[in-house]
């Protein structure tokens, strides 16, 4: 909200500079953003009148005019405007004078001498746009500097007001919060209560009364419409942020603006009837001010006549019952609609106005008539007319009642950690013009009409420390119950996981939940997935069941910026729909490309393949318990069928690794091997706790064999197959060549294992090793056709 | 005997030129080998007059060992030289590159986070999580937001469905906890958030650390001290400044906002601040009786601090990184920057 430091001097003026009070008003909670003058410096602009206006003898738009500035010589200048007279006041930039973006030169303007420029409003940085010279009340006085003459000295406080202090959506509202924080005289405005000089009303029917509890009203008859709205107000409208309209709309917005009240008004004579304050009917067509049509939902409170819907309550008036030039008859309107019932109403037809945010937030409900007085008192000023009496309906059963809530002294100190006496809270409540009654150890409090944010006892404990400021409580040092800090061993942190990746050259990158259903379609073909209803973009409309798709896009990222060696990981929840349930199941994945290592003058580096990111795996795995899990050959079809693994841990697929497949790649439009893995992160965290096996005092023996065997038995099936002896000496078993080529037949590969020997109880003999060597082989040769290079 | 000092003369002049091993090992020859001029001389000792011979062959030996004596220091002088050589010829550019193996680095939001949660354990907190899909019920009803809430416009809410939602921040966190747990409470809870919201200085995704504290004597004067000394250590700014403003959030009563002096310009006044001297750093508050109730705590026997705060923005600050966008690009020559 925007607000004119002048209009709430007018209010309360503490003996503070801006600053101070802007100062005061953000630690008091209402936010101040912004403070911005109201116009620039305005040197060498005044009052002046015009003495005569004549046509410029060279140009049929412009004017030659004289006018007297003060300086005791007319001066002649030329001016372009539609509107300019003689006799009129404007105001006057003098040579030298600095508008907004230019400085005003002696000049020629079509041979005839021009000294000086005669502004509009928007020239002097007060408007938008503006289609002619801004002209003043006549009795301005020659010569008076414009700053003084329109107060331009002002700043404009803009305040983030949170939505608890809907009451201090308007001057009276804010003044009313300063006068909490300084000890002040406040010149609260005394609003007349303007009599009735004929005796017409309105009728009015409150259909719901819990949503409009309290509707007051008032006629004027035979105003003039098209009367000017007086500077002084349009000059307070603006500095509010509101844009003048018309004299009735400028007098609404004025009032809401000071007193905190939104209103309307209607043309009389376009209403039938009377007044209903009812529910819209399914469907009811409503055509609003702002030209558009809104069809009504029957959850929706509207104002309507005998006929129709007139109005959707506390939002925004309809077209068809506005206040134009010709209209001679009004209706004012006052309301009290629930914040309950508003809440949400104006969001839900996309719309958002300066009424549905003061309703949503709550308006004093006693406010109603002295609204009304005092737009009425503004009105007859402004356009004339003859007021009828203020009506009203009011439901007192559905007005809101402000609760009595009891405040412990005791309960004061045990929220803020401060001892406040008695006297100083009962004073901080005064002030905020709540009711205090004292009782033994506790106070009976009942708030203002204006707070609605004051229920429960926490609401009153917020008052006394926000006037007496948080800063002015002191901080107290933690005091933790030390207690020891135990953890599991055979937890390994995520930590852990990522500091592995990256002590293996890979950069963590974070990445979107959400995902393009192309890339998602191409990385996980026909998984189901979560989508979001009002996504951000379509490109970000489904959750990831994969961490590859942001991966990838990283990837592309990176190649696009000349990167060739690329190594990405990430670690995050990936969200998979099951059996009507959602799982949201951290995965750790990544990504390399390019070359093993950087390079290097010490020699080229080769490509990476499929046992490099093989091996970061199994470095993460190494953490857990290696042993739980297995590598299969992978159907996966997003990767490459001969170079691609499921990851099983205890026999259970979580996840795979391997090269893309150059189909998925060509999709994706990389030019490169993509090397991958993603797994459910859960089980690579699950070490198992170390167990002491007693160590062998006796030599162990190293046997190598060359052995030729077909080319699908894998490295795994033959080390299976030899563990499956369950010779008691075989302690392990690796391979440490694998060669297929010329010297071995097509089919078959030939594989080097190395056989670690070793007894627990003894030193092994020759005899042994040759029987247990046997035995591996023959078994080899009986499963695999495995034979002795 | 002027024959023998020829010799010797001779004989060191020669090993003082020698060039290198071989040249030396030929002098040895030709002066002590079998055949040696000293050899020779000392052969013909008997052709001298017996009461001559003593004396002569004192000389020539102490000629013999003279000569040896030059041969071994030639020698050592050679073998140093050689050894220097060859030493010379293995010399390497020191200032190329060692043979590194690349490090990787943490993303920036990640170091941010540790650092925070670090800094809470040693307080004794903890470290939550919860569901980043949440129902409506943990994202806001239980947090005192109900629906309508013009609060609600604040957090511009993703939606799978009527109920299902994607966290508008981490205080479902408060919730899920004090679900499972009874009080004393003391947890940490970092993570993802999403709001419908995308510009120059917006992300639809962003991290956030909650910390709540429930205990029989918690007062907002702790959660001050706290969160003074917390953002202190964080920034390594022994003289920054603390500012408490009342706020609002639905959750918390009373709520404040955090702002401290600028870290960039010391409270001065810069762009970064919008020259106010001040950076709002984060919200807390005293937890509100309502989501006490929400959770069956008795808000007569516990009262509990909360508070949550962006770690965009405390890594923004605090490395001086100017878009947020930055954070999700993955741009290696921006992760680079933090490894």
């Amino acid at each position: 909200m925007k607000i004119s430091e002048n209009w709430l001097r007018e209010w309360v003026n503490p003996e503070l500079t801006t600053e101070q009070l802007v100062s005061q008003l953000t630690m008091a909670g209402l936010e101040v953003d912004s403070v911005e003058a109201a116009a620039p410096a305005l040197d060498k602009l005044v009052v002046a009148e015009v003495i005569s206006c004549e046509q410029h003898p060279n140009a049929d738009r412009l004017n030659l005019c004289q006018v007297n500035d003060g300086s005791g010589e007319p001066v002649q200048v030329v001016c372009g405007a539609p509107n300019v007279a003689a006799g009129q006041k404007v105001v006057f930039a003098q040579v030298g004078a600095e508008l907004p973006g230019f400085k005003i030169k002696k000049a020629k303007l079509r041979g005839v001498e021009s000294n000086g420029m005669i502004c509009s409003e928007q020239e002097l940085g007060m408007a938008e746009s503006s289609d002619g010279i801004l002209v003043l009340p006549s009795d301005a006085p020659v010569a008076t500097p414009i700053g003084d003459y329109l107060q331009l000295d002002d700043s404009l406080i803009e305040i983030d007001l949170t939505p608890n202090r809907g009451d201090c959506l308007s001057v009276a509202g804010v003044a009313r919060e300063v006068i909490a924080n300084n000890v002040v005289d406040a010149h609260a405005l005394v609003v007349n209560e303007v009599p009735a000089t004929i005796d017409d009303r309105f009728d009015v029917e409150l259909v719901n009364p819990e949503a409009c509890p309290h509707y007051a009203g008032r006629v004027i008859r035979g105003i003039d419409a098209t009367a000017d709205t007086p500077l002084w107000m349009k000059e307070k409208l603006r500095r509010s942020g509101l844009r003048p309209i018309s004299p009735v709309v400028d007098v609404t917005n004025y009032v809401m603006m000071e007193l905190g009240q939104p209103m309307h008004g209607f043309d009389l004579n376009k209403l039938q009837g009377g007044i209903r304050v009812r529910n819209a009917e399914a469907g009811e067509k409503i055509g609003l001010l702002d030209g558009s049509e809104v069809e009504c939902r029957d959850d929706t409170l509207v104002i309507a006549d005998h006929q129709a819907g007139v109005a959707i309550a506390g939002i925004m008036g309809g077209m068809d019952s506005s206040v134009q030039a010709e209209t001679t008859d009004i209706l004012l309107e006052a309301a009290f609609f629930s914040p309950q019932h508003i809440a949400g109403k104006a969001r839900s037809y996309g719309m958002h106005t300066d009424s549905s945010h003061r309703f949503e937030r709550g308006v004093d409900p006693q406010l109603q008539v002295k609204a009304i007085h005092r737009a009425t008192e503004l009105l007859l000023q402004m356009v004339g007319g003859q007021a009828g009496p203020v009506f009203q309906q009011r439901a007192d059963d559905y007005m809101p009642q402000p609760p009595q809530v009891e405040l412990r002294h005791a309960r004061i100190e045990r929220l803020l950690g401060i001892e406040v006496s008695p006297e100083q809270v009962e004073s901080i409540l005064q002030k905020l013009d709540m009711q205090v009654e004292k009782q033994a150890d506790s106070w009976l409090v009942t708030a203002p009409s204006w707070r609605f944010d004051i229920n429960i006892e926490a609401d009153l404990v917020e008052e006394i420390g926000r006037i007496i400021g948080y800063d002015n409580i002191p901080g107290t040092k933690e005091s933790a119950h030390i207690s020891m800090y135990g953890f599991s061993e055979r937890h390994v942190p995520l930590s852990r996981l990522s500091e592995i990746l990256v002590a293996r050259g890979y950069h963590e990158a974070i990445t979107y939940s959400f995902v393009s259903p192309e890339m998602q379609e191409v990385l996980q073909p026909g998984q189901e997935t979560l989508t979001l209803a009002n996504p951000i973009s379509s490109d970000m409309s489904e959750m990831r069941t994969s961490l590859l798709p942001g991966l990838i896009q990283a990837l592309k990222h990176n190649l696009n910026r000349q990167q060739s060696r690329i190594r990405l990981f990430e670690t995050g929840l990936c969200f998979i729909p099951q059996d009507n349930e959602l799982l949201q199941r951290p995965h750790v994945a990544g990504l390399v490309m390019g070359s093993v290592d950087t390079e290097s003058w010490t020699g080229a580096s080769q490509a990476v393949d499929f046992y490099d990111i093989k091996g970061d795996l199994e470095s993460l795995m190494a953490l857990a318990n290696g042993g739980n899990f297995s590598f299969l050959p992978s159907a996966n079809e997003i990767l490459h069928p001969g170079q691609s693994a499921d990851v099983l841990y205890q026999g259970q697929k979580v996840g795979f690794v391997g090269a893309l497949h150059p189909s998925v790649l060509k999709k994706l439009d990389i030019d490169h091997k993509v090397y991958v893995f993603d797994v459910e992160s859960a089980c690579l965290q699950q070490a198992e706790l170390a167990e002491f096996v007693e160590l062998s005092k006796f030599p162990s023996i190293r046997r190598d064999l060359a052995l030729i065997i077909d080319q699908d038995i894998s490295a795994q099936q033959m080390i299976d197959t030899i563990f499956s002896i369950k010779s008691q000496i075989i302690q392990d078993v690796f391979v440490f060549d694998v060669y297929t080529g010329k010297e071995v037949i097509k089919n078959r590969k030939s594989v080097a294992l190395g056989l670690i020997l070793q007894d627990f109880s003894r030193t092994l003999t020759d005899k042994d090793v040759d029987q247990t060597v046997t035995e591996v082989l023959t078994t080899l040769e009986k499963q695999h056709n495995a034979v002795l290079r | 005997m002027s024959e023998l000092n020829n010799l010797l003369q001779s004989a060191t002049a020669a090993i003082a030129v020698a060039e290198d091993l071989t040249a030396l090992d030929n002098l040895r020859v030709q002066y002590l080998g079998k055949k040696g001029e000293i050899t020779l001389q000392l052969k013909n000792l008997g052709q001298l007059p017996p009461e001559q011979r003593r004396e002569a062959g004192q000389e020539i030996n102490k000629v013999k060992q003279v000569i040896q004596q030059t041969l071994e220091t030639r020698k050592s002088v050679l073998n140093d030289a050689e050894i220097n050589a060859r030493l010379a010829a293995e010399t390497v550019d020191v200032t190329l590159p060692g043979r590194r193996v690349n490090q990787g680095g943490l993303h920036p939001v990640t170091l941010t986070m540790n650092r925070i949660d670090h800094m809470f354990a040693k307080l004794g907190f903890d470290i939550a999580k919860g569901p980043e899909v949440e129902d409506d019920f943990h994202n806001f009803e239980a947090l005192n937001i109900p629906e309508h809430h013009p609060a609600r416009a604040m957090h511009d809410t993703f939606y799978f469905d009527a109920k299902t939602l994607l966290r508008t921040h981490t205080s479902p966190v408060q919730i899920r906890t004090l679900e499972k747990q009874a009080p004393p409470v003391r947890v940490i809870a970092p993570g993802r958030v999403y709001r419908c919201d995308s510009d120059l200085t917006h992300t639809p995704m962003f991290h956030q650390v909650e910390g709540l504290l429930v205990d029989e004597n918690v007062s907002f004067a702790d959660l001050k001290g706290t969160l003074h000394e917390f953002l202190k250590l964080f920034f390594e700014q022994e003289d920054l400044k603390t500012r408490f403003r009342p706020s609002y959030f639905p959750f918390t009563e009373p709520s404040m906002e955090v702002d401290i002096s600028c870290v960039m310009c010391g409270g001065k006044g810069c762009r970064v601040c919008s020259h106010t001297g001040w950076l709002e750093i984060l919200g807390c508050g005293m937890v509100h009786p309502e989501v006490f109730r929400h959770t069956g705590i008795d808000p007569e026997q516990y009262t509990a601090y909360a508070f949550g705060l962006g770690v965009e923005r405390m890594a923004m600050l605090r490395y001086g990184v100017n878009d947020i966008r930055l954070f999700f690009e993955n741009d290696l020559r921006f992760l680079q920057q933090f490894a």
